[in-house]
This record gives structure tokens, C-alpha cells and sequence, in this order.
């Protein structure tokens, strides 16, 4: 078993959803001060602020709206990576590994795991760099695997039902009107031609009572 | 070693539309013994109540057969080193009792009547001698005439919604003009038009087109089918294509076929079954051989077996199995596995200056002309045999796939502040227009076993050898440019991108699509499976579902998959039983 690892986020930059979400962990959610302490599934504190800097120059927060760290991304993260897709149950992972042409998608033998742990190695101290260091940095490696899938996942991060820890008080859906699962929509599909409707946002928790099983959340 | 088990008088492999239509059709008109091996499990209503999740159904492929126990193999050419599909891309085979019937999105179109005659068609309108070498095009041996009663029947269990375009003959108004003659008017009323397929209508209507609405197998009102099933109309939620519905809705084998099916006396559902085998003896089946979730072993005896394991599994059982003779592409003998095809599709992206509110949805919600499709529109200078169908489809958008979509050309990078600012802007002003083309069957495009890889229990992988041609790149910038012109008279401004012109990639989702390998055909030198989908060379092995078609057509599989499925349980029933053993062609 390894030593828990807890990260700590400024309480002002999560919002009750959140905490809510956080709640839920084993683990207790301890507050001190002005930060809200998390305890992480995968993930070394040291690991998340690695990974939290540079999903925040992937979807920043600015003037056009809210970033990856008002999300909660890096908890959406750390989360895939402890579960069945972080160690590859999905996917088909018998050798020979061989190299083929990128007609063949990812071919390499290494998990999500071992992309986050050698990328995260690669960045260093990238939490600890200049704004415009980190850009520079990140520029250096936008085609590698591990920067598709960082980038991949700060959008399902921004963007996913908040029950998977990201998403935190709709931030995501709130910045372009996505309204979140409905019951229907059968009165308004041939209405509101040309004109920008947004209803407001439910989950899956709203609308079902309760949190559903989730991948994420299964046994070795 | 397997334990044997009790026989049964029928064994269907797969749980899926097809195996559960068979399944009925028998049940409920026989009095035998009907076993469904099924290596999924049941999912139950609530399931599909909360599955209203992109990541976990749409992100991880939650419905689908998980990667890591099967997949394909895959290489471009003969002489290319193959290698497995390793995780999910360019189609997405379903799992579980109701198997793709489940996720599909709902399109319930008819072929029409010259696609059951292709060969022969193409040879009648641009000569014979002008047909490219290599193209393994085929007649299926079956006619649109013959199977017009059974597309019927589908439609009425169903509950498919739309506009007939030709009415025993005549042309009617606001339907596609282009279909085959329906003897009855569909069910049901069209579903309803979103924003983005209205736009599609207006112009391609104002541009001399005929637009109708996609038929639907989403109910567009509520519907009780002639078994008495009852579902309420579709409420356009928009998790419609990758998921199952969370009201029933959406036809699906669990909520269609299923409850006629559940009560019967002879009927038994066998889940977590993975079949490895079908046993046969002298050219006669014995049974079938599979292992259940735990590795155990089993030998269910049966007299007759029923291949309805989707396209590829049919394919690989037979393969296994050693039923056939394999087709060798190297000097063009043997027909299993022969004619793999897929789908030829682009997608134009097209971007509006007004909010198109495109999260409502569902998976066959949309406007489509067939106007381009076939060879209607062809001179034969094109450099083309066949085109395809243009489509606005309104499925139902989430930002996790679509955020991030600008014009191409206005941001320097794919991510940080600027894309973002750009990505909010044009959230929801972007659309797709599709092009669904034909692929025609060629020569070199086949399906085998492959030499190296293997599934979790140890047998080996289907290799698909597999490739565009310059045909399919000309149908696809034909397609794009019709595509663009819409788009331009719908107000919309189509991106820069254009079709490209590379290999078949794996790893992009095209369509679930996936056709022939034990075709049909009028004889045992062009087709594994006769005119009703009875083997060839073992009379007691039926083979149902799409690895029967000779090439694609444009259109949707489904609805032509369940009309050959009723048009092979009447002979069957009315014929092979009452004197088994024998070929009913």
C-alpha cells in the first residue's frame, strides 16, 4: 500500500460542488486555513501540481472565462489514472509491440500510468516555472503522445458530469451553455431557431437521485 | 475437456437484432427448443437510465466488447506486417444481450433495388467491359421485390417513422424520390427537424434537391407494435448514438424482441457464453462449443446452429470452425472472408454565425438527400462508379467532443489562451455535413486469420487486409464538394480542410459498418452462404447479418440485416424443416 498523498488546493479557486464531489472520498477532506487538502488515488502531490500547471496552460483561466484549475481537472485526472483505464483493462495489450504507421493509433506497450509518470519526468519543475516558461516548455512537446492525451483530458476534465471530479460547480458547462443531461427535449428540438437557448444545467445525480456506478470507481 | 450438455433443437450464437428476431420467428411460430448464446451479459433499464455519462459511454466505450479480451488485426496490403487494433477507432462492436442493437444510433433505411443487383446494374449502365479489374462486386442472389414484405415487417416492429418518396409507384412529395416502391406508408410520422437539418432542407430544396427526413427507429410518436410491445415516443435527450435508451425510445433488441421472446416456453438465453466453435461432422453441425466467464468448457449439442454474431464474428466462427473454403486473394479462389467492405464517408465541418443549439438530438435525428447517391448523378467521366447520400444529422453534440472546433487557419495552436477564447466563440455555431458513400467490394480487400495475435482465450485474431482505392478518394472529394456547396447555400461558411487522401486509418471512427465475409450469392463458387443465408456446404449452419452482403451500400445496415433475418426464418421454417438436411436454394 503507498503512503497516501494529499494535494492541496487554495479554497478559493474550488467551489461547494466540489466539495461536495470531495466529500465522498475515504479519506478525510480536511480544510486548513484558506486550502482545501485532497487526497489523491494515484497521483504524488508533488506529481499533481505538475500536472495541474500544465492543464492550466492547456485551458487557462482568463478573460474568456474559468480554467482547468477552477474545474477541479486534475482530480478527473488523478482519478482515470487510479482506475481500469489507467492500467489499460480496456485496452488490448497483448505483444508483439511493434512500431507501425500512424494509421494504426498507439501501438506502444506503456498504460496511461506510465505516459503521465514519464511525462511528468520530463516536465521537472514545471509548476514551479514562469507563466510564460511553462508555455515555452509545453510547446516543446504539443505533438508527443503525452501531450495529445493531457490535452485530451483536460477537455473531458472541463467538460465531464461532475460525479467524475471535474467540472466542479459546472464551470465547464457553464462557460458555453451546455445544459448537462435533460429528460427531454421534445418541446424544444424545432423551437428556438437562430437563437441561442440554454436551459439550466442538471447532472446525473440531479436527475437519477444518486451516483451511478463508474468506471472509474471499480476494483483491481 | 467440455461438458456435454443437454441438446437443443436450435443453437443461435449472438444475442443481437438478428439472433433475437431468428429466435422469435422460431419461437413463436415453432415448437422447438431455441437456445441464444450470448458472450455479454443483460443490462437492465436503470442502467440505461443513468448511462447519460460521456466518459464512461462515450470517452471508455462502456457498451462496447472490451478491446482487450478480442479485436481485429489489421494491415493495409498483403505484403504489410499486420497489427491488432489496440484500442477502439474507426468502428465499435457491441456487446451484451442486444449486442450493437443497443448503441446504434437508429437510421432504419431500405436499400434500393438495384443494390441487390449491382453487378448487373453497373454493367447495364456503363458497359462491362468498362468495370475496373479487381472490383469484386456481386449480385446478392436476392431481389428488393422479394424482401419488400420483410422490410415491411421490420418497420412495423420497429416502429420506424418517415415519408414515403414512391408509393406503389408514385412519387410522393416530401419523401425520398429515389427509394424503391413501398407498398404501405412508413408506421410512423417523421421524427422532428432540429435547426441545423431544417437549414439542410431549406437549401437543398431551394437548389432543386429532394430533401427528406432520415428514417427513424426512434419513435416519433407513441407506438404499439402488431406483438403488442409499447414504447413512448423519443424525447430528442441527445445520448442517443453509444448509448442505450433511457426510455425505450429507441428500438433495441432488449426492448423490442426481447419481451415477445422472455416468456416463451421454448426459449432459453444463455449470457456470458463465448462461443469458440461450431462443431461439425460428415458436413453436418453437431453443436457448438464455448466457455463461460470462469474458463469452463462446455459442448451444447444442437441440430441445427445459427451464426447472428455480428460481421466479424461470423466470419472468424467460421474460420475457426474450418467450415468453407478461405479465400485466398493471391489467386482469387475460395469465397470466406472475400469482399470485406466498410463505409465511405466525409465529414465536411461547416461553421455557422448563429447558435444552432445542437445538443438536442438523437442518433438518426436528421435531413439527408439521396440525390447524389448510387450513379443517378454520374456522367461515368467522373472517375466513379457510385456516389452516396448527403446527410445533416443532429445527434446530439457534447462539448467534449466538440469544443476545441475553429476554423482552421485562425488560432496558432490547439490549446491555451487564444484557442480557448476561439473555442467558446464558435461553441455551437459548427456542424458537420456527412457524405455516406458506397464501398465497393474489391479483390484485394479480405478478411482472414491472423498468424500472430490471439484473444484471450488463445485463438486467433481476424486480420482484416484492408485499404482505400482512388475509387474511395473520388467519392469522398465529389462528396466534399457537393457538401460545400450545400453548405454555402445554407448561409454556412464550409472549413478549408479537405477529404483526405490517406490510408484506411483504424483509429478514426468512420462507421460500425462492417460488411461481407460469408456473402450471399446464387452459387457455392461466389458466395459462402446460399440466396437464404443457408451455408452452402454444411445445410444445417445459417449464417445471418451483415457479413451476408456482397459489398455496401450507403445506406444504413440494420433494416436490410432484419428483413434478410425474417426472409431467412420463413424458409427455414416453411422449407428446410420439413426436410432437414437439404438446401432450400
Amino acid at each position: 500500500m503507498r503512503r497516501r498523498e494529499f494535494l492541496t488546493i487554495s479554497a478559493g479557486a474550488i467551489g461547494a460542488t466540489t466539495l461536495l464531489i470531495l466529500a465522498r472520498e475515504s479519506g478525510a477532506l480536511e480544510r486548513q486555513g484558506d486550502d482545501v487538502v485532497v487526497p489523491l488515488r494515484f497521483l504524488t502531490a508533488k506529481e499533481a501540481r505538475v500536472v495541474s500547471a500544465a492543464c492550466e496552460r492547456i485551458f487557462p483561466r482568463d478573460a474568456s472565462g474559468p480554467g482547468a484549475t477552477d474545474a477541479g481537472v486534475i482530480i478527473y485526472i488523478d482519478r482515470q489514472l487510479a482506475g481500469p483505464y489507467g492500467r489499460d483493462k480496456y485496452r488490448y495489450t497483448k505483444p508483439p509491440f511493434v512500431t507501425s504507421v500512424p494509421e494504426h493509433g498507439y501501438q506502444a506497450k506503456e498504460n496511461p500510468r506510465q505516459m503521465y509518470r514519464a511525462g511528468i519526468r520530463d516536465l521537472g519543475n514545471f509548476d514551479e516555472l514562469a507563466v510564460d516558461e511553462q508555455i515555452r516548455k509545453l510547446k516543446e512537446i504539443e505533438t508527443s503522445s503525452f501531450f495529445q492525451l493531457l490535452r485530451r483530458h483536460t477537455i473531458e476534465g472541463m467538460f465531464c458530469d461532475p460525479m467524475h471530479g471535474g467540472n466542479a460547480d459546472l464551470v465547464g458547462w457553464a462557460l458555453i451553455g451546455y445544459p448537462g443531461p435533460q429528460w427531454s427535449y421534445r418541446d424544444d428540438i424545432d423551437r428556438h431557431f437562430g437563437q441561442a437557448w440554454r436551459p439550466k444545467a442538471t447532472t446525473v445525480e440531479q436527475l437519477m437521485g444518486h451516483v451511478p456506478p463508474l468506471m472509474e470507481d471499480e476494483s483491481e | 475437456m467440455a461438458t456435454p450438455l443437454k441438446p437443443v433443437d436450435i443453437v443461435i450464437v449472438g444475442g443481437g437484432f438478428t439472433g433475437l428476431t431468428m429466435a422469435k420467428e422460431l419461437c413463436t411460430r415453432t415448437n422447438l427448443s431455441v437456445l441464444v448464446l450470448e458472450r455479454g451479459r443483460l443490462r437492465t433499464a436503470m442502467e440505461y437510465a443513468s448511462s447519460m455519462d460521456h466518459i464512461d459511454y462515450s470517452a471508455r466505450f462502456r457498451m462496447m466488447q472490451n478491446i482487450a479480451d478480442e479485436t481485429i488485426a489489421h494491415r493495409h496490403a498483403m505484403r504489410d506486417r499486420s497489427v491488432p487494433v489496440r484500442q477502439y477507432g474507426s468502428f465499435l462492436p457491441g456487446t451484451g444481450v442486444g449486442g450493437a442493437g443497443e448503441h446504434w444510433a437508429g437510421h432504419a433505411y431500405r436499400f434500393t433495388p438495384e443494390f441487390f443487383r449491382l453487378r448487373s446494374h453497373l454493367g447495364e449502365r456503363f458497359g462491362a467491359a468498362r468495370l475496373p479489374a479487381g472490383l469484386a462486386v456481386q449480385d446478392w442472389g436476392v431481389t428488393y421485390d422479394e424482401l419488400e414484405s420483410h422490410y415491411w415487417r421490420a418497420e412495423q416492429t420497429l416502429g420506424v417513422g418517415g415519408k414515403a418518396g414512391n408509393l406503389r409507384g408514385q412519387i410522393v412529395d416530401g419523401g425520398d424520390p429515389f427509394e424503391g416502391p413501398r407498398q404501405q406508408e412508413y408506421p410512423l410520422p417523421p421524427c422532428k427537424s432540429s435547426y441545423f437539418s431544417s437549414l439542410f432542407a431549406d437549401a437543398t430544396r431551394q437548389l432543386g434537391f429532394h430533401p427528406s427526413v432520415t428514417p427513424s427507429a426512434l419513435l416519433s410518436e407513441a407506438y404499439t407494435n402488431p406483438d403488442g410491445i409499447v414504447r413512448p415516443a423519443c424525447l430528442y435527450c441527445g445520448y442517443c448514438s453509444g448509448f442505450g435508451c433511457m426510455v425505450g425510445a429507441k428500438a433495441q433488441p432488449s426492448n423490442t424482441i426481447l419481451p415477445v421472446l422472455q416468456d416463451r416456453p421454448g426459449f432459453e438465453l444463455r449470457t456470458m457464453s463465448w462461443v469458440r466453435r461450431v462443431l461439425h461432422k460428415s458436413g453436418r453441425v453437431t453443436g457448438v462449443h464455448y466457455s463461460d466467464e470462469e474458463g469452463n468448457d462446455f459442448f451444447q449439442p444442437s441440430a441445427i446452429v445459427v451464426l447472428a454474431s455480428w460481421t466479424l464474428n461470423n466470419v472468424r466462427l467460421l474460420l475457426l470452425s474450418k467450415i468453407g473454403t478461405p479465400y485466398d486473394a493471391a489467386s482469387g479462389k475460395g469465397t470466406l472472408g472475400s469482399n470485406l467492405t466498410h463505409q465511405v464517408q466525409s465529414g465536411t465541418r461547416v461553421f455557422f454565425d448563429k447558435p444552432l443549439n445542437a445538443f438536442m438530438g438523437g442518433g438518426a435525428v436528421g435531413t439527408r438527400i439521396s440525390d447524389f447517391d448510387g450513379d443517378r448523378s454520374l456522367t461515368g467521366d467522373e472517375g466513379v462508379l457510385r456516389l452516396g447520400s448527403i446527410h445533416a444529422a443532429s445527434q446530439g453534440d457534447r462539448p467534449i467532443d466538440t469544443f476545441g472546433i475553429v476554423p482552421s487557419g485562425t488560432v496558432s495552436a490547439n490549446w491555451g489562451s487564444e484557442w480557448k477564447a476561439a473555442a467558446v466563440d464558435w461553441y455551437d455555431r459548427t456542424a458537420v455535413i456527412s457524405f455516406i458513400g458506397e464501398h465497393l467490394a474489391w479483390l484485394q480487400n479480405f478478411m482472414d486469420l491472423d498468424p500472430t495475435y490471439t484473444d484471450k482465450v488463445g485463438d486467433p485474431l481476424l486480420r482484416f487486409t484492408l485499404d482505400w482505392t482512388e475509387h474511395e478518394h473520388r467519392q469522398r472529394e465529389i462528396g466534399d464538394e457537393r457538401a460545400r456547396m450545400i453548405a454555402r447555400a445554407m448561409g454556412a461558411v464550409p472549413d478549408d480542410t479537405r477529404p483526405s487522401r490517406g490510408r484506411y486509418d483504424v483509429s478514426r471512427y468512420q462507421t460500425t459498418h462492417i460488411q461481407g465475409g460469408a456473402i450471399m450469392a446464387d452459387s457455392p463458387d461466389n458466395g459462402v452462404v446460399n440466396r437464404y443465408l443457408q451455408h452452402w456446404d454444411v445445410p444445417d449452419l445459417w449464417v445471418l447479418g451483415a457479413s451476408a452482403f456482397p459489398q455496401n451500400p450507403s445506406h444504413n445496415p440494420t433494416l436490410t440485416a432484419l428483413a434478410l433475418t425474417t426472409w431467412a426464418a420463413d424458409a427455414l421454417i416453411e422449407r428446410y424443416l420439413k426436410s432437414p438436411g437439404r438446401s432450400v436454394a
